[in-house]
């Protein structure tokens, strides 16, 4: 596996509604089995931003692709090939653990047969073998984020979209979550990870950061504290997010 | 009848149905204190919070706010506290303005009555008074929802997880007005996910699934910290993670930001632990002692528990 | 004081939500208009047209002068006469809508029997009645609405005139109302008891539960304002559109569909008020058994709406219901508010004739007043 291939890049990528622009001619590229934190404060253009990277919106100008793929012509091959899992929505509640996973493998056209060997898989890793049967509304809400990662990679995607996955979650599973992406980027994925927690960014590979709706800073979470002789990533974001304009 | 004690919480059980929200806790919050809840989702602080906005009865156990029985004197509570509900509860159609003299008028008070109190926060929002709350950023909701539940000058603030989902910048500006409001005599008590924000408090309780893991204030709290704690940062953080789990004397080891914090027994030799990640090809490593954070100690207690 | 302050802020919010909400200010102003002219126009013109065939072994001079009767009426148009084995065939074909068949003694008899079976649709259905009448309808029922208006209408010419000399013993129908079947007549009354509903009804009880649903009910919960002013300010601004539109609906009834209105004016208000506070009430019970805005709607829809529209003889008239469904019907509001309308709308009874009907709903207003205040809780569960 190469790990310098590039998997997502975007050049001078802007979006606009109407007069405003949302996202302002970002640019920039990740590679394969990156952990990338895209940071930013409220409003600043990360959801907009990630909308038009998954193919759910057309880019107002520039280009974009993810894993070879056009955004703005190719959105539906792109949205085979990427997962992704809000803190809002992510499983059914009324489901149990096992039709959840049949659902989202089925929707992401895996066989029957090779949908039950990869929950069998997926089970054993989380340690949820005993809770197949259990109703994911049941789960406690850790439990709930670490499956719908789980789900969200069943299909081996080559580029996982998580948006703010830790929010509300305790200290203790939000580390075990992390560990979950540490594994899933030493295959192979790549993650591509909003959060709000500023001891996550120090997680990641690579950071970005989003100030009215440009990229302000970008590299790793070293590179930048020596760049911007900051202690920490918090207080970095901190230093540059005070001088934001607008908020949403 | 004024006491120094703003709220006051004992054995305060509630269940629904066969779920138990809330395991018997108790706990005080003195006049003119900033109190920090925290914990993660699960651990029972809207339970708590719905109790003492009296909006649900307990199962057992009891609690005052502001000197008044949350069942007996409801009405009365209901008079002086100002409740910010987790979720956006303002109305999305009405203009910034609009809400702000609807809430004035639900308590029975004039917008300018009580404007020395909010004026610092509204100041902040008031270009927009004309736009609709539901245009408005995350940031600038939670601080109009604060003017909106302090506008009738209650004796006590109830504000539950006011900054979730909100970025660090404007947290850290919503955890400055809670200052100001606690220094001009208001007793407030906030409920956080954030472990980092419990140093904003005078004194915090820790909670998780139902119980208090501790209260204190947050250096009283560290201060508890029995263990040796060690930072290890390398190269392959995630390599390296896994490598100091396997290590003898090695209780816990978790990423916590740039480093990972390591809980050891007395067995731990940090010579020796150096030596044997070096053989196993970490060679650049960095292992030092460090001071606690709330987070640790949080950690520490949700195990031991 | 205070209290009327925050009650007085509450109605003005409640305004500002309707004025700002495009729909629900359609919802309000638009459909009444548009469903008393739809139902006014659109379905009278429906059952013009009639095609009818005459059988009659042979034709006297009486059954002539019948039949050129019927064929001078706007709503008919003569076909022929035809053999008495082909009427089914004439029916299948559309060639008549209703076959009149005269009996061979009709000059002798000259009474009248009718026999329309409502079928499926599509599907043509003869009723023959027995041979002792004098006269038969024989009707293409596939359309019981033009089937019913049609039979109306040929029995009203039918016994209508003495000069025909039928004999009014031998009828089994006569139309005492709204001689000319004119359908507005009928429908302005079941439009005004299903438009309540909907504004009064759904219309509240969805706002009641958007509140609960948004979080702001928790606000307003732990406020000194009682829960229970806060719900009646919520229905002032409703009750005000409704008696709004109260007066579009009974002004373009008067003066656009040419209703009447000859009985008792202060009477179809007063039962009309009566009529708004029950739906209000119906609408704050449902706010008090749902949680979410969808099952607020999905409730009022299955628990009103439907039975509104199929049992409380708006469309379908009560008499010719099966005898559970008629006993079911006694238990909707709003088909005694359409009796008591109709009763003094179209017939022009004075109010002492809807006696009954007006206390019947006043017992279910205070009835349902009493279910919803005792349900509506000022604690979260």
């Amino acid at each position: 596996m190469n790990n310098s291939e590039i998997i997502l890049s975007v050049r001078e990528l802007t979006k606009r509604f109407g007069t405003f622009t949302a996202v302002d001619r970002i640019s920039f590229e990740v590679r394969r089995g990156e952990i990338f934190g895209f940071l930013g404060a409220n409003g600043a253009g990360k959801t907009t931003a990630m909308r038009m990277l998954c193919g759910l919106s057309y880019p107002t100008a520039g280009f974009g692709t993810v894993a070879g793929y056009d955004i703005a012509t190719q959105g539906e091959a792109i949205k085979r090939r990427i997962g992704y899992m809000s803190q809002r929505f992510s499983l059914y509640d009324d489901l149990t653990v096992m039709e959840n996973i049949r659902l989202f493998g089925g929707i992401y056209g895996l066989s029957r047969r090779e949908i039950l060997r990869r929950a069998a898989e997926l089970l054993r890793r989380l340690g949820f073998r005993g809770e197949a049967r259990t109703r994911v509304g049941a789960l406690p809400l850790g439990w709930k984020q670490k499956l719908a990662f789980a789900v969200a990679t069943l299909h081996r995607p080559e580029v996982v979209f998580l948006d703010e996955p830790t929010g509300g979650v305790d200290p203790v599973t939000r580390r075990q979550f992390w560990e979950l992406i540490y594994e899933a980027a030493a295959g192979g994925t790549t993650i591509f990870v909003t959060t709000h927690y500023m001891d996550e960014a120090e997680y990641c590979s690579r950071v970005s950061i989003m100030v009215d709706g440009r990229i302000r800073a970008i590299g790793t979470p070293a590179e930048l504290k020596r760049q911007f002789a900051a202690e920490s990533v918090d207080e970095l974001f901190r230093s540059l997010a005070r001088g934001a304009k607008r908020s949403e | 009848m004024m006491t120094d004690v703003a709220i006051r919480v004992e054995g305060l059980v509630k269940r629904y149905g066969r779920v138990t929200a809330l395991e018997g806790i108790s706990f005080e919050v003195r006049r003119g204190e900033l109190f920090g809840l925290i914990g993660p989702d699960g651990a029972g602080k809207t339970t708590l919070f719905r109790l003492l906005a009296t909006l649900l009865e307990p199962d057992a156990g009891r609690a005052e706010v502001d000197g008044c029985d949350i069942v007996r004197d409801y009405r009365t509570i209901r008079a002086r506290v100002g409740y910010m509900p987790g979720r956006f509860s303002l109305y999305a159609d009405l203009s910034v303005e609009e809400n702000l003299a609807f809430f004035a008028a639900l308590f029975g008070v004039g917008v300018r009555d009580n404007y020395d109190l909010i004026a610092p926060i509204y100041r902040q929002i008031e270009p927009f008074r004309r736009r609709r709350a539901g245009k408005l950023s995350g940031g600038m909701k939670q601080k109009l929802a604060l003017c909106c539940a302090l506008v009738h000058r209650p004796a006590v603030l109830l504000l539950d997880e006011p900054t979730t989902g909100v970025d660090p910048v404007s947290r850290c500006e919503f955890w400055e007005m809670l200052a100001r409001l606690r220094d001009e005599g208001i007793s407030i008590l906030v409920a956080t996910p954030y472990m980092d924000e419990a140093r904003r408090c005078d004194r915090v309780a820790l909670c998780d699934r139902g119980r208090l893991l501790a209260v204190d204030t947050p250096r009283g709290i560290v201060e508890t910290f029995d263990c040796p704690l060690y930072a290890l940062s390398g190269g392959d953080m995630y390599g390296l993670l896994k490598a100091a789990r396997a290590e003898t004397g090695v209780e816990t080891c978790y990423p916590f930001g740039a480093e990972h914090h390591l809980t050891v027994g007395p067995e731990f030799d940090p010579g020796n632990f150096r030596r044997r990640l070096a053989d196993a090809g970490f060679g650049d490593v960095d292992l030092h002692r460090v001071e606690p954070g709330i987070e640790d100690l949080f950690m520490k207690r949700m195990r031991h528990e | 004081m205070k209290a009327r302050n925050g009650f007085f802020a509450f109605v003005r919010k409640e305004t500002l939500h309707i004025l700002r909400d495009p729909r629900t200010m359609l919802i309000v102003l638009g459909i009444p208009v548009v469903q008393l002219l739809l139902f006014g126009f659109a379905i009278s013109t429906e059952v013009n047209n009639i095609d009818f065939a005459v059988a009659a072994p042979h034709p006297s001079e009486t059954v002539r002068r019948v039949v050129a009767r019927i064929a001078a009426n706007d709503y008919f148009t003569f076909r022929g006469y035809v053999d008495a084995a082909r009427i089914d065939r004439v029916l299948r074909t559309a060639e008549a809508d209703v076959v009149v068949v005269f009996a061979d003694d009709f000059d002798r008899r000259r009474t009248v029997s009718c026999a329309a079976i409502p079928a499926a649709a599509g599907e043509t259905t003869l009723a023959v009645a027995d041979g002792k009448a004098a006269v038969q309808l024989i009707f293409d029922a596939s359309n019981p609405n033009t089937a019913a208006a049609g039979a109306g209408y040929l029995q009203s010419i039918l016994t209508g005139e003495d000069s025909l000399g039928t004999e009014r013993a031998g009828v089994e129908m006569r139309l005492l109302y709204n001689p000319q079947m004119k359908s507005a007549y009928n429908f302005v009354p079941g439009i005004m008891g299903l438009l309540f509903i909907l504004i009064c009804s759904i219309m509240t009880s969805v706002s009641i539960v958007r509140e609960k649903e948004s979080g702001t009910m928790e606000v307003l919960l732990v406020s000194p304002v009682r829960p229970v002013w806060i719900v009646f300010a919520k229905m002032i601004p409703y009750f005000l559109l409704s008696c709004f539109d109260l007066s579009v609906i009974l002004l373009l009834a008067r003066y656009v569909l040419g209703v009447p209105m000859s009985g008792s004016i202060a009477g179809i208000v007063g039962v009309s008020i009566l009529y708004l506070l029950l739906a209000l009430a119906l609408g704050l019970f449902i706010s008090t058994i749902a949680d979410r805005q969808a099952t607020a709607l999905v409730i009022s829809a299955m628990l009103m709406l439907l039975p509104v529209i199929m049992l409380s003889g708006m469309v379908f008239p009560v008499e010719n219901m099966p005898g559970v469904l008629q006993a079911l019907s006694c238990a909707i509001p709003a088909r005694w508010y359409i009796e008591a309308v109709r009763k003094l709308m179209v017939q022009a009874l004075p109010f002492s004739a809807v006696v009954r009907e007006f206390l019947i709903l006043l017992a279910m207003t205070l009835a349902l007043i009493g279910i919803a205040l005792r349900k509506f809780n000022d604690k979260l569960e």
